[in-house]
């Protein structure tokens, strides 16, 4: 937009004013970066690049390593995204594709009112239903029969464990999956549409040539933003991951995420364990910032390719 | 002369508004009608009914009968996809699919409904099926590069191509010139010319010229209805019906 100074007074005191506030935004994001480089800098000198390779996490000898850390938030966000992509494309086609015309404003409504649910809900939930339900009617029988040859699904079973924390991240960011999902199937010109039925494609054909031709980068656009929510996910995942730091093979193995330690250590610890923590939050920041932009790229990408062809 | 299509009494509806009124009209086989009228007469509407494209239009229905080789098309016994396997159509706007090449823009039809192919037997269809829409001189070098990458025109032809692939009886072109420049028209115009001889073509077009040029039979449609249907050189000199009349004479429409 071209520039112009209006010479309207009450113009000009309403574009400072929103120029303020848009300084403002940026000025607190860069604050906390701030913050949290100054305050994680004991950490930094003492570890250095070590920090990030180190599994160690003992206050007592006050040594302090992330890798455990980012291990798990890693496999559980990745786990997660796995559950969550084909589940939340799946209902995206079938909404948009589908259902009855009643059906649709309804079914979309209510996944996406998953999104409103507070964490710490999903959390009690896991911890009282999905846990429960996961060890005895899935992590007990495939520990005993496969446990023994497939280190996946080695033993003990104790309930909380990465698998329950992913598949509880996976139900939590399925809301935001789906909405773009769906907005990217909607972006179909029916034209192409009818192009497969016309040379006799079925509607399952119509759909994998429609969404293989125009929908993969807006649906791997929807899998980062999921990826992005599903890495700084703190309370339900603090609630059924199981609280171990430690680098493990199996999904029933308990673990312990950068978002989950920060908030239960965060109010007793002190000195170098405080600083520690608060680089696992810088960390976690620069991890969160890197895929949302990695998000915003691709999707703006899609939005150019759209509108250049058919 | 074998009519590939006998249409009874059909009338069809959006919802509770009727686009189509009792039409009745037969199409014999090898030889291009036009399907003519002023916007919103239902000449789209009506040969999409042919293919049962509307299918996936929610609150469109119809009555009637179509009959394709005798067969109600509407009947239960009708598989929709089959359908459209023999009764090919071509759109307004060239709708090649974006991120294939010419050639898979050609072949994708062959390989749906889990049919497998050699890659030879791929290249002989497409080069004859490129040939047949007369375009194989014009891209047989850039086989591989993206069919959007195509100009307008020969987007157009690359998907009569597309449709000529799976061999269909029936060719159903609605308004295919109009997103085209002159010269693109004129050669879509000399290809039908030269399809009448192995298909049956039903071309939709409100441009009188072209109707008169193309077809052996012309029909016209008003508000949803067949007001008359004729030769081509009998409906331009000597029309039967006086709307019709005052259509090609441009007093309406």
């Amino acid at each position: 937009m071209p520039k112009k100074v209006s010479k309207n007074p009450k113009d000009r005191a309403f574009e400072a004013l929103s120029a303020f506030f848009a300084a403002m935004v940026l000025t607190l994001g860069l604050l906390l970066l701030l913050v949290l480089l100054y305050e994680s800098l004991p950490a930094l000198r003492k570890f250095g690049a070590g920090f990030i390779v180190s599994q160690a996490w003992n206050p007592v000898e006050k040594e302090f390593g992330a890798l455990s850390f980012i291990y798990g938030t890693v496999i559980t966000s990745f786990l997660a995204i796995l559950l969550a992509v084909p589940l939340s494309v799946g209902a995206a086609i079938f909404i948009n594709d589908f259902a009855p015309q009643w059906l649709k404003k309804p079914v979309s409504l209510l996944a996406e009112l998953l999104a409103a649910i507070p964490s710490v809900i999903y959390g009690l939930w896991g911890i009282f239903v999905l846990v429960p339900m996961l060890r005895s009617a899935f992590m007990k029988p495939m520990a005993k029969y496969f446990g023994w040859w497939i280190p996946l699904f080695k033993g003990p079973v104790y309930g909380p464990s990465v698998l329950a924390a992913s598949v509880l991240l996976s139900i939590m960011i399925v809301p935001f999956i789906l909405s773009v999902s769906r907005e990217v199937l909607a972006t179909v010109p029916v034209r192409q549409k009818e192009a497969v039925l016309a040379i006799g494609g079925t509607r399952w054909e119509m759909i994998r040539i429609v969404v293989g031709q125009h929908c993969i980068p807006g649906i791997f656009g929807a899998t980062v933003l999921g990826l992005g929510r599903a890495l700084g996910e703190t309370m339900a995942v603090t609630m059924v991951i199981g609280n171990r730091p430690d680098i493990f093979y199996s999904l029933f193995h308990q673990g312990y995420s950068m978002a989950a330690v920060i908030a239960n250590e965060f109010a007793e610890a002190a000195d170098l364990q405080l600083s520690s923590l608060i680089l696992i939050g810088l960390l976690l920041f620069i991890l969160t910032f890197l895929v949302n932009l990695a998000a915003k790229w691709i999707l703006s990408n899609l939005v150019k390719n759209t509108s250049l062809r058919n | 002369m074998n009519n590939v299509f006998e249409i009874r009494d059909l009338s069809g509806w959006f919802g509770d508004n009727q686009v189509l009124k009792n039409i009745h009209m037969d199409i014999a086989q090898y030889t291009v009608t036009s399907v003519m009228g002023p916007s919103g007469c239902g000449k789209s509407t009506f040969i999409r009914c042919l293919n049962r494209m509307h299918d996936m239009t929610p609150g469109f229905r119809t009555t009637g009968e179509i009959l394709f080789d005798g067969v109600n098309i509407n009947s239960e016994a009708i598989d929709p996809v089959t359908l459209r396997r023999k009764v090919g159509m071509v759109f307004q706007q060239p709708n090649p699919f974006p991120r294939m090449s010419v050639f898979e823009n050609v072949a994708v039809g062959l390989r749906l409904n889990g049919k497998n192919w050699s890659r030879n037997g791929l290249a002989e269809v497409v080069e004859k099926s490129l040939g047949m829409a007369a375009l194989w001189e014009e891209v047989k070098d850039k086989l591989d590069s993206p069919g959007v990458s195509l100009s307008g025109g020969q987007q157009q032809r690359l998907c009569i191509a597309r449709a000529l692939a799976v061999e269909p009886e029936v060719l159903l072109m609605d308004e295919p010139c109009s997103a085209l420049d002159p010269v693109s028209t004129a050669k879509i115009e000399e290809l039908i010319e030269v399809l009448r001889e192995k298909y049956t073509i039903v071309v939709v077009t409100h441009n009188m010229q072209q109707a008169a040029r193309i077809s052996n039979n012309v029909a016209f449609f008003l508000l949803g209805e067949l007001i008359e249907m004729d030769k081509s050189g009998k409906i331009f000199t000597n029309p039967s019906d006086k709307r019709t009349e005052e259509y090609i004479t441009g007093r309406f429409g």
